[in-house]
């Protein structure tokens, strides 16, 4: 066989269950208690920095790390139970998310020990946020036509360019971020980037927030003049961020935020129809269930092969292609099918509250970290034919 | 399923390598490989893998069943490998012993009925019965008014209308008529029509699946092969697209019919995970025979349109196991009732049962 792609029929272990009902436990208190609203999606304010140090207090940031780094030293797979619950309950995550699934990571392995001893701590008791700094004006998907400048100096260097569609720029404390140290060789052109951890909110960084067609302000523009970095905070090998950007990705391609983005809108169609759906109402939830329950199952057993120290690249690139190609059209389909709603649905209003804003979030989900295009690409690099 | 997993499945694949090549079966007008094929994996005990030992079968584990399923998918085999185990497993399921020889199950729709009457005989018509035409003996489940019964019934007492699948391989037509079985005994305890429907819907995922696994390896290789505007096809980037689309059809597939072949192996009971789990597997696997075949096709342009050619072995195949044991509209009917029956809070809970 030219492709022998592997899904494993990984079951999640017994312990997981245990932490689900801790996490779902935790996030009924949450809701109570009026920190979010599971069923507002759409809320303007996704930053909830009380709600994150009470998510790093129960130990469910940096859940994989070492224990002298802050982290408890557990699985995948339990990270895994963690991350579904929060996301199928629309907690807001946004302040610790992006630290815990790739820059913490990203910073064990690259970072000097003196950072690793002052940041990852802090990363695990959901005290900062990171942003990731790879898209500029002119090369997004390409992300080794970079230009941002990072110029040596005494001590350091002096970063000149603009990073653009930045996540949480506008609330984060750090940023791990590719500047241009050298120009590209004729051999290689994805030479001459290298990785550096960035402290925000310092001279020389001006963050200006970018509104999306959601309403929300959730990526910015970060202008960087003259903003100087010490020579610790490169992280791996100066010129050579091409052999690291890779590995990570599998982390980030596979999670369930990879299809679950609006898997909130299933639930509530499924309370609008009620217990007895006619025929169409019930092959459309039937057909919506089954791609989920595929995906969840895909998911899961790239996730077994991470925690059993595999690299599914491949495999990481097929969930995310095909995970966030079904939450874009899942909206859709569930607008088809809330059509047949009755008009006495109590949850009618929420329901099409919830479809509104999911239907503007859809276009994004096949672009970002990685759009279809280039997660088919990868495929088809795995595949041979490239 | 990886390759060579476990001695089951090294032994089919073997045999299937030797006996089963696809380009030499699909030369031949006469059908002569169906002989010896079969003989093979008989004397190899692999049609009665899922019956035990005393029950005159190989007595292998559900989950080596399952693999060898899945890797008589990747060869499309065309003799009734998977509906001899799956009459083994039923009549297992009330311990009675299994006869040699080619057999098949019925009713093979859930729209479809079996009665038991109260002398023991049995009536009802069955359609889309796969390789009834090739079956010596049919494993019956039968309804009776003291519940679900179990029944071996010699073939030759029953009426076949012959019919073939899109695949071209026989899809008939079972009618009994006062049938008197030659063993009949109660099914176990909550064993139900959908029970079967359930195994048998997972088994053909598990074939679609292997499929697919092969409609994509040779697509891959001929698009490596063929030569198109002075270059070839795979290094377009519409070609590497499509081809990606269909390796993640491929995988969806193989990974919904492993889980739930995977859940019913270590299942006690047919409960709502595993109903989840099967459903969806015959679900997502029909979808992806559709839409994985269609893109084996494309990439293969006029020469995978013809009988010479072998891509049609696996598409066709693929597309008429969707309708065997209940088609995918059928499940989705189901799958959401009850989904929406538990109600929309205990989606997600039954979701990440597992």
């Amino acid at each position: 066989m030219t492709a022998a792609l592997r899904f494993d029929p990984i079951r999640l272990p017994e312990k997981c269950e245990q932490l689900r009902k801790e996490v779902r436990a935790f996030l009924a208190e949450e809701i109570a208690a009026g920190t979010f609203d599971p069923h507002k999606p759409n809320r303007e304010d996704t930053d909830a920095p009380e709600f994150s140090r009470r998510v790093g207090a129960k130990g469910w940031l940096g859940m994989t790390w070492p224990k002298k780094y802050g982290g408890q030293e557990r699985s995948f797979l339990e990270r895994y139970v963690v991350t579904e619950e929060m996301r199928v309950a629309n907690a807001p995550t946004r302040r610790f998310f992006v630290a815990d699934r790739q820059s913490g990571p990203v910073l064990l392995k690259y970072a000097p020990e003196h950072i690793k001893m002052e940041i990852l701590p802090r990363i695990c008791r959901g005290e900062i946020c990171f942003a990731i700094g790879m898209s500029e004006p002119n090369s997004g998907s390409d992300l080794f036509a970079a230009k941002t400048r990072a110029t040596k100096t005494d001590g350091g260097y002096l970063i000149n360019g603009t990073k653009i569609w930045t996540s949480s720029a506008h609330i984060a404390d750090y940023m791990i971020a590719i500047f241009r140290t050298s120009p590209p060789t004729k051999e290689n052109r994805r030479h001459g980037l290298t990785q550096f951890l960035v402290k925000m909110k310092q001279p020389g960084i001006k963050v200006n927030p970018i509104g999306q067609i959601t309403g929300q302000y959730e990526f910015n523009e970060v202008v960087f003049t003259d903003h100087f970095i010490p020579d610790d905070h490169v992280l791996g090998e100066v010129d050579g961020a091409w052999k690291q950007a890779t590995s990570e990705l599998a982390y980030e391609r596979s999670g369930p935020e990879r299809f679950l983005e609006t898997y909130y809108v299933l639930t509530e169609l499924v309370r609008a129809i009620g217990p007895n759906p006619d025929t169409r109402s019930a092959e459309g939830i039937g057909r919506l269930v089954a791609q989920l329950h595929t995906m969840r199952r895909m998911s899961v057993s790239v996730a077994g092969m991470l925690q059993a120290g595999k690299e599914p690249v491949v495999e990481a690139s097929i969930v995310k292609d095909i995970g966030t190609v079904w939450e874009q059209q899942l909206p859709h389909r569930v607008r088809d099918l809330a059509a047949f709603v009755e008009e006495t649905a109590t949850n009618r209003e929420t329901l099409e509250r919830q479809l509104d804003f999911a239907i503007k979030t859809a276009p994004k989900l096949t672009i970002q970290g990685g759009t279809t295009e280039v997660l088919r690409g990868i495929i088809a690099r795995g595949l041979g034919l490239r | 399923m990886a390759e060579s997993d476990n001695i089951v499945v090294e032994t089919a694949e073997k045999i299937f390598a030797d006996l089963a090549d696809p380009q030499t079966i699909n030369n031949d007008k006469k059908n002569s490989w169906q002989a010896p094929l079969w003989q093979a994996l008989s004397e190899a005990g692999l049609p009665l893998s899922w019956v035990p030992d005393d029950l005159g079968g190989s007595g292998a584990s559900l989950a080596d069943g399952f693999a060898l399923l899945n890797a008589a998918g990747r060869f499309a085999v065309a003799v009734p490998l998977a509906e001899t185990m799956l009459a083994g497993w039923l009549l297992a399921q009330a311990k009675i012993a299994s006869p040699e020889g080619e057999m098949t199950v019925l009713p093979a729709s859930p729209k479809d009925h079996i009665t038991l009457d109260a002398d023991g005989a049995l009536f009802g018509r069955a359609r889309g019965v796969p390789f009834a035409k090739a079956a010596k003996h049919f494993a019956v489940l039968a309804r009776g008014k003291d519940g679900m019964s179990i029944a071996l019934v010699d073939a030759n007492k029953s009426r076949i209308e012959a019919g073939l699948n899109v695949g071209y391989d026989h899809s008939d037509t079972v009618t009994l008529d006062k049938v008197q079985p030659v063993t009949l005994k109660p099914a176990p305890q909550s064993f139900e029509q959908t029970t079967l429907m359930l195994m048998g819907g997972v088994a053909r995922s598990l074939q679609i699946a292997g499929a697919l696994e092969s409609m994509l390896d040779i697509s891959v290789r001929y698009s490596n092969e063929r030569v198109a505007f002075e270059k070839k096809i795979s290094k377009f980037q519409a070609v590497q697209h499509n081809l990606a689309r269909l390796a993640g059809e491929s995988a969806a597939a193989l990974a919904a019919a492993t889980s739930a072949a995977d859940a019913i192996a270590n299942a006690k009971a047919f409960d709502d995970e595993v109903y989840l789990e099967a459903a969806s597997a015959k679900i997502r696997c029909a979808e992806a025979a559709e839409k994985g075949g269609a893109i084996a096709h494309q990439v293969h342009g006029a020469i995978g349109f013809t009988m010479e050619h072998i891509l049609h072995r696996y598409s066709l195949r693929a597309l008429a196991w969707r309708d065997d044991f209940g088609s995918e509209s059928h499940w989705a009917v189901e799958l959401g009732r009850l989904v929406a029956n538990r109600g929309a809070d205990e989606l997600w809970p039954l979701v990440a049962s597992r």
